[in-house]
């Protein structure tokens, strides 16, 4: 197991009686793309929150790159690099796409975080790039993002997670709301992603769709882990019986 | 930019559709009475505009954080109550004014703790103090407040100059400065981006809790503030101050552009707002209507205004979708 990049130990959660999340030990590797599986209340969420910031967990720890990592608000988890993109898109659709590209981390020509002038010619210049280099045709980061269709929503939540160098990418049901051909433009985006050495991980109901972007499918039921395996050594069958 | 686009980006503004019924009402009333657009009229309409419009403002900026706030009307009596209090108490104006915003701050403070920590909805929690700070006003004034100082100097704030009251140009700093806050400063992008969708801001590591917190405060201190204003110009206080105001200064923010739902919203509009319901109220009693009907037509105002923001709105969208293909 050489570079580890986020180790997980014990990881557990509960929420009064009930255990949500019991004991999860987990490593990902530099450059990975896990797809994480498990039927509804298997665990999977839970997990995801704790690392995004959502939730905090009863006990165990996280490691990333080494370093302990503690994560208490959605901000710590993306100060830390790790960014989420959820099933819901994050954004404001009132909003420019500009303005959701950097909402939280706005570019400062002045002042303080909370107390800053905005320094709009940046935020423009560089959400402009930031679209571009996704690959996304959109000509005016101007307009707002409720224009956008869906998918295209889900490619400036992606352009802005690799454009604040997110180490860890998580993909929360990115598809869920999505038609089939944007579907499989978002299975592109990771796939690209993928290519560039990004460790992701990526949470979906459609198997198909986790086996199609893995390199590691790991399974969960009932707050446990109850796969690790390399994408190469299952198939979507296989896979269906490990959650059920 | 040429003309066409200029256009398309007026119609992108929330307070496109308010401004455009000002311009026809303007002109609309002007044919109707012939006295409406004179010195001495504009000069009478004008009067309490500062008073309302920083009412409007507060609301709208609250509202487009996804709060409401109903309680503005008895802060605009509580917090001058508690300044002329302490003035009759013998202590100096700006201290007494201070005392008053505090007092002002709190009540926004305790609506944003019974909504955000309590978890009760803001229309019921700005409820409750609605009666509570009303209440207040009248118990601490003991019914009959006492008479404000007749000498005073109030030339820096409600001062005429010409047509106007100094609180004119008091107002236009204020709307000024909160419209820079809002447009050209994170915090202002914070502010749309948690009424738009707030699980989405608060995910992208926005302290949503905090951006509230701040429009309830703020809300509240213009509210305050304003109360002020119209004691300063009418030189006395009663307990009755600011009735029913709350209703007003949420037409207007509505007439205004401000979305109830959140996330859309401008001091202008809050400001236009203003101008139009005294507009309509001034030509009901120019045109010699019986005044009763000045709430049925500020009644009808707000849904033709809304159901017109919304067809602007959605004019706006359509133009752009299909510029976008």
């Amino acid at each position: 197991m050489t570079d580890v990049q986020l180790q997980v130990r014990g990881l557990s959660k509960s929420y009064g009686t009930i255990t949500a999340l019991e004991g999860l030990d987990l490593d990902i590797r530099r450059g990975e793309v896990i797809g994480l599986i498990g039927d509804n209340g298997a665990g999977k969420s839970t997990f995801i929150k704790i690392l995004s910031g959502v939730h905090r967990p009863t006990s165990g720890t996280i490691h990333l790159e080494g370093r302990p990592a503690t994560i208490r608000t959605p901000r710590d988890a993306m100060l830390l690099g790790i960014e989420t993109i959820y099933q819901y898109t994050a954004m404001i659709p009132e909003m420019s796409i500009m303005r959701n590209v950097f909402i939280g981390r706005e570019l400062l020509r002045w002042g303080r975080r909370g107390f800053g002038i905005l320094d709009r010619k940046a935020m423009h210049a560089q959400s402009m790039a930031a679209i571009a280099d996704l690959g996304l045709h959109i000509r005016d980061p101007e307009a707002k993002v409720k224009e956008l269709s869906g998918g295209q929503q889900q490619g400036v939540a992606i352009a802005r997670a690799i454009h604040f160098k997110s180490k860890i990418m998580i993909f929360d049901e990115p598809t869920n709301h999505l038609s089939v051909k944007e579907t499989n433009k978002v299975l592109d985006y990771v796939k690209q992603l993928r290519d560039q050495g990004k460790t992701c991980i990526f949470i979906s109901h459609n198997l198909y769709h986790v086996h199609e972007v893995s390199d590691r499918v790991v399974a969960m039921a009932r707050g446990r882990k109850v796969a690790d395996v390399p994408r190469s050594e299952v198939d979507v069958i296989e896979m269906t019986r490990m959650i059920t | 930019m040429n003309l066409m686009d200029r256009l398309r980006s007026l119609l992108n503004l929330p307070e496109a559709g308010a401004l455009a019924m000002l311009f026809v009402m303007v002109a609309a009333f002007t044919l109707l009475s012939p006295s409406f657009l004179t010195y001495g009229n504009i000069q009478v309409v004008l009067q309490p505009i500062p008073e309302m419009a920083l009412l409007a403002i507060g609301v709208t900026i609250l509202m487009i954080a996804g709060e409401f706030d109903l309680s503005v009307g008895s802060t605009f009596v509580l917090s001058p109550m508690v300044m002329v209090l302490v003035l009759a108490a013998g202590v100096p104006l700006p201290l007494a004014m201070l005392a008053g915003l505090v007092v002002a701050l709190a009540v926004g403070l305790v609506n944003a703790f019974v909504t955000l920590r309590i978890g009760l909805p803001s229309f019921i929690a700005t409820l409750g103090m609605l009666f509570v700070a009303r209440s207040l006003a009248v118990v601490i004034s003991g019914g009959f407040p006492p008479p404000f100082p007749r000498d005073m100097n109030l030339d820096w704030i409600v001062g005429r100059v010409d047509l106007l009251r100094v609180s004119v140009f008091w107002l236009i700093g204020i709307a000024v400065l909160l419209t820079l806050w809002l447009r050209r400063t994170d915090f202002g992008s914070w502010v749309f981006a948690t009424g738009g969708n707030v699980g989405a801001a608060r995910d992208m590591g926005v302290n949503t809790a905090l951006v509230k917190t701040v429009c309830f405060s703020l809300c509240a201190i213009l509210a305050g503030f304003a109360g002020m204003i119209q004691v300063f110009r009418l030189r006395s206080i009663t307990p009755s101050l600011g009735n029913g105001m709350e209703l007003t200064a949420i037409a207007a923010a509505v007439i205004g552009g401000a979305a109830l739902a959140g996330g859309i919203g401008s001091v202008t509009g809050a400001i236009i707002g203003a101008l139009l319901l005294a507009f309509i109220e001034n030509i009901i009693i120019l045109t010699r209507v019986d005044a009763n009907w000045f709430r049925f037509a500020v009644g009808t105002m707000i849904v033709l205004a809304v159901a017109f923001n919304t067809w602007v709105r959605h004019l706006a969208d359509t133009y752009r979708k299909r510029e976008n293909r």
